[in-house]
Order: structure tokens, then sequence, then C-alpha cells
């Protein structure tokens, strides 16, 4: 028996939409206009397409080199995050009844309530004294502080994996690092993903971290980047939103492609 | 078996020391610096606590902490309430499901800078040129530029862009509840209101406390919202905690005042997580 739909409450959730997507259409009008038509008004159609913006925004502010700044910081953070984490976190969670391994784990859950600027200081200025003022030394440091929230997501998932999979591979031999990599591993491939995609999200988008850290303007990031020309930006609104639109763009392809995959695993995630 | 323990050894240990030279040695660091006079460059002297007792003398400060505070906990309530909605909406049988569960989710997706620069254009050039066209003079004045009101427009863009977190959560706790329990209450006649307050809510409960901790300390460490919109402005009005210390300390040469700062900061945001969590697990218990 198939229940009839709601469609009041659908044509209510369609009427939301427009909340969201209000921000968005103005920014693609805004960036598709001249300065002259910005006396017009705003939420009228661009008389014509004018893409000359989106090449001015391109050569204006390096696109090219901080899209691939961006991105060589996310995927090697997100790799590097899944690999390491996952490891320190089956450590943990297969000795969590000793007192040693406990203490490690809320040593490390804890500092989840440490906030940023309190460490940011004196962070900037180690970092900068042991030259990872660059792209590396950011990429290090997400995947270290990354380790608060994951030890706690992946410790409870990998406490759920039943230990007899792994005795069997004990009996035969198999050191701890060969289970790990063979056994468990593959088994948290659902995990895996929840932790890859709030990563990438987060190390694509932060703000804060390039701002302090980096002192290279060629090191910047898209994020960073729109902060660095706001200045030059503010005579022209065009440009601006071209350039804006041209930031947020790689992430929407993405998530147009994988929306389904991308919003299932962060409602697993929050299950679990 | 002892190979084995020295494995997990190996596996935790050079994680242990990258995290205490990157996280907690700097937190240590912080704390010895906030009892110091120190600017950033040059000599410094212990001063006990002074540093503490002037935060609290502090225009500037007291005012970040009222803002803070005032952003962050209207935020959190309407992030909340909005999102359940949405949730509710999203997990009752509509058409498009997946289409508007997908748009829903998008502006979680977008550089909360990039959303601030946006949303600075709509209230300062898109609104107040719409309502001139429209003839509401009472929009027509740019909201971030009013000392008593941009407050608001920084809890709109914040908003805006939080909910769809939320709404997630929400929706996966929803996706808990079992079909069957409410089949057993509608034939018991229960009204869909009463249903939400006797069933639904009871069994999202613990995902209620998760968002509300959640939401609760990712508004009160705001910085990309403020550095977007208003700058801290207009004068200190609209400048948060997190976006202080990051002038103070790097720019105004007050690292020891700052990390003395930070430390009140950091209490403030232990305390309040683990009197919301006491108090909202207490009420999951109740019910």
């Amino acid at each position: 028996m198939r229940k009839k739909k709601n469609w009041l409450v659908t044509s209510l959730l369609i009427i939301g939409t427009l909340l969201i997507f209000f921000p968005l259409y103005l920014t693609i009008n805004i960036a598709l206009k001249t300065p002259e038509e910005m006396a017009k008004p705003l939420l009228s159609l661009p008389d014509e397409w004018r893409f000359q913006n989106f090449l001015d925004a391109i050569e204006m502010t390096n696109f090219f080199q901080a899209l691939s700044n961006s991105f060589i910081v996310t995927f090697s953070v997100v790799v590097l995050t899944v690999l390491t984490n996952s490891l320190v976190s089956y450590a943990i969670a297969r000795n969590m009844h000793k007192k040693f391994y406990k203490g490690l784990f809320y040593y490390f859950v804890s500092a989840m309530f440490v906030p940023f600027p309190i460490i940011m200081l004196p962070l900037v200025r180690q970092t900068a004294i042991a030259g990872m003022d660059n792209l590396i030394g950011l990429i290090f440091l997400y995947i270290v502080f990354q380790l608060s929230f994951n030890v706690f997501i992946y410790v409870g998932y990998i406490k759920s994996i039943p230990v007899a999979l792994e005795e069997a591979a004990v009996m035969d031999g198999a050191s701890s690092w060969k289970i790990f990599w063979k056994v468990i591993f593959p088994l948290l491939s659902p995990m895996n993903a929840t932790v890859a995609i709030l990563t990438a999200l987060y190390a694509w988008n932060d703000f804060m971290l390039p701002l302090v850290i980096l002192t290279d303007p060629e090191d910047a990031t898209l994020p960073l980047v729109q902060y660095i020309f706001q200045s030059e930006f503010s005579t022209n609104y065009n440009l601006a939103f071209a350039s804006y639109l041209l930031a947020l763009l790689p992430m929407i392809i993405v998530y147009l492609i994988a929306q389904k995959w991308i919003i299932g695993n962060v409602t697993r995630g929050a299950v679990k | 078996m002892k190979s084995r323990q020295r494995a997990f050894l190996l596996m935790t240990i050079p994680a242990v020391i990258l995290f205490f030279i990157f996280h907690t040695f700097p937190l240590l660091q912080g704390i010895l610096y906030s009892f110091t006079n120190w600017r950033g460059y040059g000599d410094w002297d212990f001063i006990g606590l002074s540093n503490y007792v002037n935060v609290f003398k502090d225009m500037r400060a007291l005012n970040a902490y009222g803002f803070t505070f005032q952003f962050a906990i209207v935020s959190t309530v309407l992030v909340n309430i909005f999102s359940l909605l949405i949730a509710l909406g999203l997990n009752a049988n509509i058409k498009f499901q997946k289409t508007l569960r997908a748009v829903y989710f998008l502006p979680n997706i977008l550089s909360i800078l990039i959303v601030g620069f946006i949303f600075q254009f709509i209230f300062t050039i898109f609104l107040p040129q719409f309502s001139d066209a429209l003839g509401i003079q009472a929009l027509a004045t740019n909201i971030l530029g009013s000392p008593d009101h941009a407050w608001v427009g920084v809890v709109i863009m914040a908003v805006w862009q939080a909910t769809a977190f939320n709404t997630i959560l929400y929706l996966a706790g929803l996706q808990t509840v079992p079909e069957d329990v409410y089949e057993a209450a509608a034939i018991d006649g229960a009204s869909p209101w009463k249903r939400f307050w006797k069933i639904t809510f009871p069994l999202i409960a613990p995902f209620f406390t998760i968002n509300m901790v959640l939401a609760l300390k990712t508004f009160l460490m705001v910085f990309d919202h403020i550095i977007a919109l208003t700058g801290g402005g207009p004068g200190y009005a609209t400048e948060s905690i997190s976006v202080l210390i990051y002038r103070g300390g790097f720019e105004g040469g007050q690292f020891g005042y700052q990390s003395a700062n930070a430390v009140i900061y950091f209490i403030v945001i232990v305390v309040l997580s683990i009197i919301q969590l006491r108090f909202l697990q207490n009420r999951e218990v109740q019910q």
C-alpha cells in the first residue's frame, strides 16, 4: 500500500529552496553583468552574458595557481588523514581496556574543546621558525588537528567490528600491521568515506588556518585569495562575483556529481 | 604477543608526539604567555594575573564577549528550529525527496567566507536598492552599517549557511525512528502535534543534544562570517572573540594580553559545553 504523497509539505519545501537559490542566482547574475548594468534592477537578467569578467578574474587573482594549491592541500589531507587517523584509532580501539590507550583516547578527544585562537598565536611563531609557513606545513597541521575528531568517530566504529575477525589472522601469524591493512581497513570503508568527505569540505573551505600560517601569496588557497583581493574588488562587483563563482564552482560540480554519495555518508557518520 | 603490543605502540606514539608538539605545546605556551606582558617580540616579564584582571576591565573585550554570546545563542536556537522543521519536512512522504534533500544540504559545501562576501553585497547594495524600488523605506538602509542591528545581518548569514548541516543530522535521527511507532500512534488517534512531542522528539533527543552542543560551539568560534561581512564593525559592534584575539595578537602587539583572553575564552567554552551536555542529557533520561 503506497500512501498518498504529502503535497502541502512538498510545496512548502519547494518554496523554501528559493531562499537557498536566491544568493546563488544573484551571484551568477552579477558575475555576468557589466558595471554599467549595476544601476538597473539587480535581479533582472544581464543584457548579454559577459564572460570577460571570468577571464579578468582568472588573470587578476591568479585563479589556476590558487585552484591547484587548494586541490593539492585538500587531496593530500584527505588521503593522509584517512590512512593515518584510522590506524591510530585502530590501535586505541583495540586496547581501550588498558589505561594508557584509554588515556590517549581522552587526550585526543578532549582537544576538541580547545578553541583554535588559544593555540593560534604560539603555533604561528612555531611554524614560522620551523619553516612550515607553506603548503606542506598546512597539510601537515590539518592531518594532526583532525585526529581529535576522527579518533572519536573511528574508535566508536572500530569497537563495533568483532575482534573474532582478527583472531583467525592472528592464529595465522599475521602482524598487527597486516591485520589492519588487510582486514580492518577495508571494513572501515563506510567510515573512511564519511571522514574523507568531512575532511575534504573542511580543508577546501577553511580560511583561518591558511590565513595565519601561509606567508607567501603564491601559496594562497581559494578562500584566502578572495580575501586578499577583496580591497581591489570593492570597486568592481562584477569582477568580484565572477571570482567568487569560480572559487565556489569546483565544489559545486563535485557536489552535483556525487551528492547522493556525499549526503548518504554524512548521514551514516551521524547515526554512528 | 609482545610484537603485537610493539606494533600498537608504533601506530600511536608518532601521532601522540606530533599532536603534542603542534597542539598541546602551543596550548601550554599560550597559557604561559598569558601571565606575561609579551607583545609578540622583544623582552617580556611575568606580570601575574594582570592580563586576566584587565580583560574584565576592557570594554572592547567585554563587548566582544557580549556580541559573541548574543550571536551564538540566537543563531543556535534559530538553526535548530529551522533544521528540525526542514528535516521533518524532508522525512515526510514527499515528492522529489532526493532532490530537495540535495538542495537543502547545498549551503554546507560552500565556503563561509565567500558566502559572507555575497551576503555583504546583499545587505549593503541589493536590499537597499530593492526596497527603494519597492518604496519600503524601513528596509532601505544598510543593516550592516548600523551598530545596533549589524549583528542581525551576521545571524541571518550564519543561519543560512549552518542550517544545512544540522538538517542532515536531524534527518539521520528521524530515519532511526521506526515507521510502526507512528502507525500505532495514528491508530490511537494522536494528533500530529502530540505525536511529535511524545514520540518523535524523545526518540531523536540524542540528536537534539549533539546539534545544540555542536552549533553553539561552532558559533562561539565565529570568525569567517565577521571578516567577510563587517570586519567587526561598525566600530567594534560585531567584533567576535576570535577576531579580537586575531587582531590584538597579530596586529596589536598584545600577544600576552590576548593569550589571557584566549584562556578565558577556552574556559568559557569548556564550561558551557559541560553545562549544556549535562542539562540536555538529563532531559533525555527523564523522557
